[in-house]
């Protein structure tokens, strides 16, 4: 049994980070000294940058800021953006959090409103620091996956050992998370088959349609040149790689950024928006999708890399699960698990797979990953659309 | 007993197979039952052709097709982006990036 910090509203947590937002651009840098000067590893720097109004960004800010591993929340907005703080304040006020809002406009200024968020985040700290611990089950956790900087390696390796780990946590009643539907094109037919029902099979299908048409206007698939240096040729066949990682179950629904999974099981997140491309790519970097990722309620990311990545975030930790041998020898001090020994078969894929388990388990419990203690903590939210889920893209609700 | 084969075929209609350790010029590799003269040094992750290829075939991964072959290939050959394309949405490289699509 792991332990969680119980949130009033009934979720539970495995960190306990005091996020400080900046709701504009313009509040970017007075969030970060906050975060910086208060030389704790706990604050977290988040935000959104745009000064236009966008749902969406609303959306995932809120589901941030109310994410269970969050304790207490600071709003650094400079006082003429569009981003509703008042609204967001009282969405985090109801999910039974503190939370402090700082316009710099009113506050005095740049160094005036850093003096005032430190000794803000000391009052959120104390009252975060009154959470109670409690049990948590495993049914409990929900868990994310990414791939970022794929090769030739990940489909055989990381992605598939992944797979392996999400179909134990589904079993446990765990809910799983994959995503970015731009690397499953090529992929959506036999994705389809495994959805609980028809219906949904169908969804699965148009969003992969969707993410087709929509890189097809932006003039490239989701694939990076080092992809191809490292042995991927095509889209699909990136695709067949990332597909793996989620593992064998059936799917159980389909999720939008924000949208939170209504019972254990696999769900795919569709990232990419809907209606004419508008606001440029979908998933600008890898960090984009973890954010989306933990504003579906991820508390952990598996990430999976070839090339090798060295991004954590904010809010939830992230485990890199290197796919290719020689990139692990090379960057061994930012990758959690060592997928690349069984291409030099040195494990098989089911070893490996446990490796993963036991790593999501241990992090749960409070160790942390390489990148969080490394400090680690990147957030990148920018402009979407997105229209609500359809009827058929969640036929299971919690009993 | 022999040393393991440096290529992995991953599934058994497969028409490349997976370099998973570099593979020096002029090597013969053997997998899947076929002996195969591997003309340039291949690099972990990339792709070997296990039969002879003909522009417009498929290209098997996984059982899977991940693509088509635009020029003749033979067996033991590289295939990559110069001899071999998506059927959906094309790649790009990183000359790609600098020019027309700054």
């Amino acid at each position: 049994m792991l332990k969680g910090y119980l949130r009033p509203d009934g979720r539970k947590g495995i960190r306990n980070v005091i996020a400080v937002a900046y709701l504009v651009e313009c509040a970017h840098h007075v969030a970060r000294q906050i975060v910086t000067k208060s030389g704790d590893s706990e604050v977290h720097l988040i935000g959104f940058p745009g000064c236009y109004p966008n749902d969406y960004a609303f959306k995932v800010m809120s589901a941030v800021t109310t994410h269970p591993n969050v304790g207490g929340v600071l709003l650094i907005s400079l006082g003429c953006e569009s981003f509703n703080r008042e609204r967001l304040k009282a969405a985090i006020e109801a999910s039974g959090r503190p939370c402090e809002t700082l316009v710099i406009q009113q506050s005095g200024g740049t160094l005036s409103t850093i003096q005032k968020g430190l000794e803000a985040v000391a009052r959120l700290q104390a009252v975060a620091a009154q959470t109670p611990v409690v049990e948590m089950a495993v049914s409990e956790l929900v868990i994310g996956t990414i791939c970022g900087g794929s090769d030739g390696t990940s489909g055989i390796t990381a992605n598939p050992a992944v797979g392996r780990a999400f179909d134990w946590f589904g079993a446990q009643g765990a809910a799983c998370v994959f995503e970015e539907t731009g690397e499953l094109v090529g992929c959506e037919t036999i994705m389809a088959s495994r959805a609980v029902t028809p219906e949904l099979g169908a969804e699965l299908e148009a969003c992969v349609q969707k993410a087709e048409a929509y890189y097809t206007v932006m003039g490239f698939g989701s694939f990076a040149p080092g992809n191809a240096e490292g042995g991927l040729t095509t889209q699909e066949e990136k695709s067949m790689g990332a597909y793996s990682k989620s593992g064998s179950a059936p799917i159980c629904g389909i999720l939008k950024p924000g949208d939170l999974p209504p019972t254990g099981g696999l769900y795919l997140l569709d990232v990419v928006p809907d209606g004419e491309p508008r606001f440029g790519f979908p998933n600008i970097s890898d960090n984009a999708e973890i954010v989306e990722l933990i504003a579906c309620g991820a508390h952990v990311t598996l990430f999976t890399t070839g090339r090798g990545s060295v991004v954590g975030s904010a809010i939830s930790p992230v485990i890199k699960v290197c796919a290719n041998p020689d990139t692990y020898r090379k960057l061994s001090e930012d990758m959690d698990i060592d997928a690349g020994k069984i291409m030099e078969g040195r494990a098989t894929l089911d070893e490996v797979g446990q490796e993963i388990i036991d790593s999501v388990l241990a992090v749960a419990g409070g160790t942390p990953t390489k990148s969080e203690a490394m400090g680690h903590q990147e957030f990148i939210l920018t402009y979407k659309a997105f229209d609500p889920l359809g009827p058929a893209c969640l036929p299971l609700r919690r009993a | 007993m022999s040393l393991p084969s440096p290529l992995i075929l991953l599934h058994p209609d497969d028409n490349v197979a997976v370099c998973r350790a570099a593979i020096a010029a002029g090597s013969t590799v053997t997998v899947g039952g076929e002996t195969l003269p591997v003309t340039e040094a291949i690099e972990v992750g990339h792709k070997v052709a296990v039969r002879d290829l003909k522009a417009g075939d498929k290209i098997f991964k996984y059982g899977a097709p991940i693509g088509s072959m635009t020029k003749d290939t033979p067996k033991g050959g590289h295939v990559h982006m110069h001899n071999m394309k998506s059927d959906y949405i094309s790649s790009h490289t990183r000359e790609a990036s600098g020019g027309t699509h700054a």
